[in-house]
Order: C-alpha cells, then sequence, then structure tokens
C-alpha cells in the first residue's frame, strides 16, 4: 500500500490501539503463500494490504522456451488443484491459431476429465474451506477429512487415465494424449454416484448447523456491481447474481451438448458462494454422466500422438482461449511465430482476478471473517503466481 | 493418621493419577476424533497406539525451550506454572467416593467455580508475556470470552446446589441416589440445566466451537503461540486437566457421581465412567462443529445463555420451595 493510503487508514481510525499484524505467507489458513498485511482496530480489519509473488515461477517465460509438445504437462502446474483445466486452455489455444480439427471423442473425454476435475476441486475448496472456519482441531478438520476421501477417490480415476495423480499431461494438441482403459466408466460411474450421495451428508451438516450459517451468512457480500466492476468470475460473479457461464456463453468442446444448469445465487455472501459450489458439483456429475453416456467411437487425437518434442507447428497467429475452471474463467493467449514453440504467451489466471476482490470486501470484517472470506475466494496460488 | 498426613497422601496421589490420566484422555480424544473422521488415528507406537501418549510427553520434555528474545522473561516463564496451579486445584474438592478426597470443603463448588475461573491470569500472562500479536490478540479474546461464559457456567452449576440445598460436593452427589435420583433426571429442570452446562463447559474450556482464544487458523495457535517444550507442555496440561475436572464436575452435579451398581469399591469407576461420558459429549461436539466468531461469542453469551441460565436458577428456586424445601 502506498504511503499516501496508509496515511489514509492511520488518520482515518479515531482509536488509539490499532495493531499492524502480518496474515501469511506462513499462516495455517494463507491458502498457500499469501500475505495479506492486516491493520487492526481491535478485532475489526481497517486496513488491507495484499502481498503476492512468493509462487512466481517464470510461467509465462517457460511457455516461449517450452514446445507446444512439452508444456501441456508444464501448464498443470499453474492451477495445480484443478490441472486438467490449464492444459486444456493451452491446448485449444494452440488448436485456435492452427485451426486444428478435435475429434468428437477427445471433445467428450475432455469434457469429462474437466467436469471430473471440477469435482475434485471444490472438494479440496470445501475441506479447505471449512478448516478455516472449524479449525483443525475441530469440526472443520472432520469435513476437511471427508472431502479428502472423496477427492481421493477422483484423483484415483485420473490415476488410471493418465498415470499421475496430480498434474496429468492428459491433453495433447489436437485431441488427448490417452484413451480410457478399459472398465473405466464403470468406475466413474461408481465414483460419482458415491460423491453424489456424500454430498448430501455435507450438506446435511453443515446447512443445518447455526454456527456455520452464522459464520457465512452476510459476512464478506460482493454486490452485483462491484462483482462486474472487478471482474471476478466462476463461481464468485454467480453468487453475487450474475449469469455468467463460459460453459453456456461460449461453448467450446462441445459443452453445447450437455444438459446442465448453472447455478446463479443472489446474495453475494459467502454462504451464495457455498451454494453455487455445491449445486456446481452436482451438475458436474450430471453433465459426466451424460458425457459416458453419449460418448462417440472414433480417434482421440487428429494428429498422432506425442513421439517428438518438436513435432507440433502452429502457424504465425494469435488466439486467446477462454474456458471455465473450477475457479472462474481460466484464459490462455498465445502468439505463435510459425515454429513449434510459441514466441509470447499469457495467463489470465481466474485467482488472480478473483483475488482482487479481496481488499474491497475485508475492510470492516473481523479477523475470523479475513479466513472465512479467503476460503470461499478459493485462490491457488499456483495460479495466482505463475 | 492425623487429617493433614491423610490428605497429603491422597492429594499425592490424586495429583499423580491425573497427570497420567491427561495423557491418556489426549489419546482417547485422538483415537475418538479419529473413528469420527473415518481414520484409525495413532497407531504406530505401541498395540493400537497405547504408548503414543508416553511418546508424546517424551518427546515435549526433549524438545528444545525457544524463548523469544523480545519475551517479557519473567512474565513468559511464569505463565505456564500460574496457568497450571488453579487447573490442578480444582481436583482438591472433588470427593472420589463416600469419604474420600482431599478436602471436602462446605462451600466445595464455590472453591470449584472461583478456582476453575482463575486460569485466566495465567492465560493472559502466557498471550501478554510472549510480546506477539497472535499471543495478544487471543489473550484478549480470552479475557472477554471467560467473563462472559463464567457467569452463565455458574448459574447452571448452582442448579444441583439449589436442589440439594448444599453447597458442599460430596452432600450433591448423595442427594443423588439410585438412577432416577440423579439430577439429569429432575423433571425437565435437570435436562435443560445439563444442556446448559455442556455449552458452557465448551466455553469455559475454550473448545470448539468456542476455542477463539486458540483458533489456529487465525491466530495459529493463540497465547500459547511462542511456547514450546516443556512450557507448552504445561498448558497443554492445564488445558486437559481443566476438561477433566469440568467432566468430573459434570458427571457428579448430574449424573449421580459414584452411585451405580454393584459394591461400593466400585463407585469411583462408575465416577470416571461417568466423567468420560461427558467428556467424550463434549469432545463430539468439539469435532462436528466450526468456530463461531468473537463477537457471535459475546452474543450468545450475553443474549442468550446468561438470561437462560438466570431463568434455569430461579425457575429451580421456585419449584424447590414449592415442594417444600431443599432436599425434599
Amino acid at each position: 500500500m502506498d504511503p499516501e493510503a496508509r496515511k489514509v487508514i492511520e488518520m482515518g481510525y479515531g482509536g488509539s490501539e490499532r495493531l499492524t499484524m502480518n496474515m501469511g505467507p506462513q499462516h495455517p489458513s494463507a491458502h498457500g503463500v499469501f500475505r495479506a498485511i492486516l491493520t487492526l482496530a481491535g478485532e475489526t480489519v481497517v486496513g488491507v494490504d495484499a502481498v503476492i509473488g512468493y509462487l512466481h515461477r517464470c510461467h509465462e517465460k517457460l511457455g516461449e522456451t517450452l514446445t507446444y509438445t512439452q508444456y501441456p504437462s508444464i501448464a498443470s502446474k499453474t492451477d495445480y488443484v484443478a490441472a486438467m483445466t490449464s492444459e486444456l486452455a493451452y491446448v485449444r489455444a494452440a488448436e485456435m491459431i492452427g485451426k486444428i480439427e478435435v475429434p468428437k471423442r477427445a471433445q467428450y473425454l475432455r469434457v469429462i476429465a474437466a467436469e471430473l476435475q471440477r469435482v475434485a476441486s471444490h472438494c479440496l475448496w470445501l475441506g479447505t474451506w471449512c478448516l478455516d472456519m472449524g479449525g483443525a482441531l475441530g469440526g472443520g478438520a472432520t469435513v476437511f477429512l471427508y472431502c479428502f476421501r472423496e477427492r481421493e477417490w477422483v484423483l484415483d480415476l485420473f490415476e488410471a487415465l493418465t498415470g499421475a495423480r496430480l498434474l496429468y499431461g492428459f491433453h495433447q494438441v489436437g485431441g488427448t494424449r490417452y484413451d480410457i482403459p478399459a472398465g473405466w466408466d464403470r468406475k466413474v460411474r461408481d465414483t460419482i454416484d458415491l460423491v453424489e450421495r456424500r454430498l448430501d451428508e455435507y450438506e446435511d451438516m453443515l446447512e443445518g448447523n447455526a454456527f456455520f450459517q452464522a459464520r457465512t451468512q452476510g459476512v464478506g457480500v460482493v454486490s452485483r456491481e462491484l462483482a462486474q466492476a472487478v471482474g471476478i468470475s466462476g463461481p464468485l460473479i454467480r453468487g453475487s447474481g450474475v449469469n455468467y457461464d463460459i460453459r453456456r456463453a461460449e461453448p467450446y468442446s462441445s459443452y453445447e451438448d450437455f444438459d446442465f444448469k448453472v447455478p446463479i445465487e443472489t446474495a453475494g455472501d459467502c454462504y451464495a458462494r457455498y451454494r453455487v459450489r455445491m449445486v456446481e458439483f452436482r451438475e458436474s456429475i450430471k453433465i459426466v454422466r451424460q458425457a459416458l453416456d453419449g460418448l462417440p467411437t472414433g480417434p482421440i487425437a487428429s494428429r498422432p500422438g506425442v513421439k517428438s518434442v518438436g513435432q507440433v507447428r502452429i502457424p504465425k497467429g494469435e488466439a486467446y482461449a477462454r474456458i471455465e475452471g473450477a475457479r472462474g474463467e481460466v484464459g490462455c493467449y498465445l502468439l505463435a511465430d510459425g515454429s513449434a514453440k510459441p514466441y509470447r504467451m499469457k495467463w489470465r489466471g481466474a485467482s488472480f482476478s478473483n483475488l482482487a476482490i479481496l481488499p474491497h470486501i475485508l475492510i470492516g470484517c473481523k479477523v475470523a471473517d479475513v479466513v472465512a472470506i479467503m476460503g470461499s475466494v478459493d485462490p491457488v496460488f499456483g495460479e495466482v503466481d505463475r | 493418621m492425623p487429617p493433614a498426613v491423610h490428605a497429603f497422601i491422597v492429594a499425592f496421589i490424586v495429583l499423580n493419577v491425573i497427570i497420567g490420566m491427561v495423557t491418556y484422555v489426549t489419546l482417547l480424544e485422538r483415537k475418538f476424533a479419529a473413528r469420527m473422521q473415518s481414520r484409525i488415528g495413532p497407531y504406530r507406537v505401541g498395540p493400537h497406539g497405547l504408548l503414543q501418549p508416553i511418546a508424546d510427553a517424551l518427546k515435549l520434555m526433549m524438545k528444545e525451550d525457544v524463548v523469544p528474545r523480545t519475551a517479557d522473561r519473567g512474565v513468559y516463564n511464569l505463565a505456564p506454572i500460574v496457568f497450571l496451579i488453579p487447573c490442578m486445584l480444582i481436583f482438591a474438592t472433588i470427593p472420589w467416593a463416600p469419604g474420600l478426597g482431599i478436602a471436602d470443603l462446605n462451600i466445595g463448588i464455590l472453591f470449584f467455580l472461583a478456582v476453575s475461573a482463575m486460569e485466566i491470569v495465567g492465560l493472559f500472562m502466557g498471550g501478554w508475556g510472549s510480546n506477539n500479536k497472535y499471543a495478544l490478540l487471543s489473550a484478549m479474546r480470552a479475557v472477554n470470552q471467560i467473563i462472559s461464559y463464567d457467569l452463565p457456567f455458574i448459574f447452571t452449576a448452582l442448579v444441583p446446589v439449589v436442589l440439594t440445598g448444599s453447597l458442599r460436593l460430596s452432600d450433591i452427589a448423595a442427594a443423588q441416589q439410585g438412577f432416577l435420583g440423579w439430577f439429569l433426571f429432575y423433571p425437565v429442570i435437570g435436562q435443560l440445566a445439563f444442556v446448559a452446562y455442556v455449552v458452557t463447559t465448551l466455553a469455559a474450556e475454550n473448545r470448539v466451537p468456542f476455542d477463539i482464544l486458540e483458533a489456529e487458523s487465525e491466530l495459529i495457535a493463540g497465547f500459547r503461540v511462542e511456547y514450546s517444550g516443556m512450557k507448552f507442555a504445561l498448558i497443554q496440561l492445564g488445558e486437559y486437566a481443566h476438561v477433566i475436572g469440568t467432566s468430573f464436575l459434570g458427571a457428579l452435579l448430574f449424573l449421580g457421581a459414584w452411585s451405580g451398581p454393584g459394591p461400593a469399591w466400585m463407585g469411583p469407576i462408575w465416577f470416571l465412567l461417568k466423567a468420560m461420558f461427558v467428556f467424550l459429549l463434549v469432545t463430539w461436539v468439539r469435532w462436528s462443529f466450526v468456530r463461531i466468531r468473537v463477537d457471535q461469542i459475546l452474543a450468545i453469551s450475553w443474549k442468550l445463555l446468561l438470561p437462560a441460565s438466570l431463568l434455569l436458577l430461579m425457575a429451580t428456586a421456585v419449584v424447590v420451595v414449592l415442594r417444600g424445601g431443599a432436599g425434599a
């Protein structure tokens, strides 16, 4: 924060006891390496200074030095909680420049992977968010462990599909790298049935709980206008009453084939964001079922499988591909110069843009609300700092 | 044997039994929580993790004792002991069986409540002496919370006193003979008072959902964030001793203390089992709720629990008078 703005805060608060407290980058609920320098008047936050960049790994420069075959598996590392989405954004940008056709089967496989990833990512969000509010030595840890149990099952599916549990390298330019193994769809159906039943348990455990409601309802309210002005996306903007989902607004990868609902809540508080994500859980499961039912036969890629790192060349051009990730709009801008590597690449991280809402809504909250709001924003710092 | 020697011997035994119990109660809680969370819990040290508490205690003893450079050394070093003493003293008046106790004071329950409220002194010293902002915030929260919750805690604990007509803990225990004689089964009043007791106990013991002073997701570990090694162990010991003490008090006030089937020597065992029941009840709540906020915690206390417990106490008094005096 610049000195002038800090002076306003220092002058604006009339009391004599003010505390500057460092929350992060090493803090139990920093969700990675977020650092918030809070100015407190008693327990109330009067100033927030957000510091990011502790996890910067030069991802965009890395994108210029790696070929179109190599980078998709590195793209996973931007948003490591939902690795499938960033891979998809990258290969889609390359396909848009090269006007590369993607076979229908590959499109469906991409949808299945993306939606399973959304389920896994939301599991992690719910668990860590409750951990923030309930504590590692309380009910929060219980929800956290339940959610992790379910996330593990989804990761088991990815392991059977790609051989990896966190960073997959499932996508390649022109399709997917792997086809589904025998018996996989049966396993997927069993898993999502189970997750769907468990969702009822979570809702029973949380929604009827007066303490949970007290901690989330009316906390961290983002108005519709503020949401649009700051440019947040994903469950956050849908929790503020804006009907915006890229899967619906600008369908990619055959999303127009599936019947699903875009949940909207108007309250804009933490509870609304929670409800949006809970409905998204179920909608994702619905989409996976539909995609498995209608999975077309045919090739999984329009290009030959990966044999050498330099085999994909994209003609000159530029494109911006955006997809609806678990946290919002994930965008990838590529500028190709005709070689096997992009000339320039740029990420639009959903978490990075969503994080910008924090200074607007943290002022006036209690310290305990800071962690609840941060958890409801659900940032992943690999994606913020890149 | 002179009474002083007798009391000294009993006190020595009780003190050591409590310290031993604290270590194993942590194991009980961890196993119980693990079951709730579909985990196994401690399993490696000894059969079914039975030696885990010993390993933990040894580890804490061998750890380096770090004192922050800017800490107020005197206050910082004294705080764990000041915190531990009241937490241990509360066992002084609890009768373990008819005639078996350290000191059967005629104001036993008053002593218990007064001493148990004194833990706040050590707590605040720890928070202040650490010279850490998280610890300081936690200490401020602690003072707020203990002041707010001791009142309803005392009022609910007084309900059995009014029903019995005595402040002596052994009298209260003796007044609950037979299964249906327990004050838990006293029509309406008993159940309400027990629920209120469990809720206020949670707050008085700083457990989730009222553990705002520990609040590890906001304040890391609150007032004990700077403590390590044996000083941390002392604070932990005090905290669990306090939990066990209030569980014993709950079992004594509402569950008939040592009354139960079997010969008289079974009394202390029944008492222990009932106290563990109260303890697990508190643990159950702890592992299934989210923490509430500091302003909400105060609102619940002053707007709901305090008037409710006062009303309950008054209603009890009215019932007792209508039924023709205490003990009737």
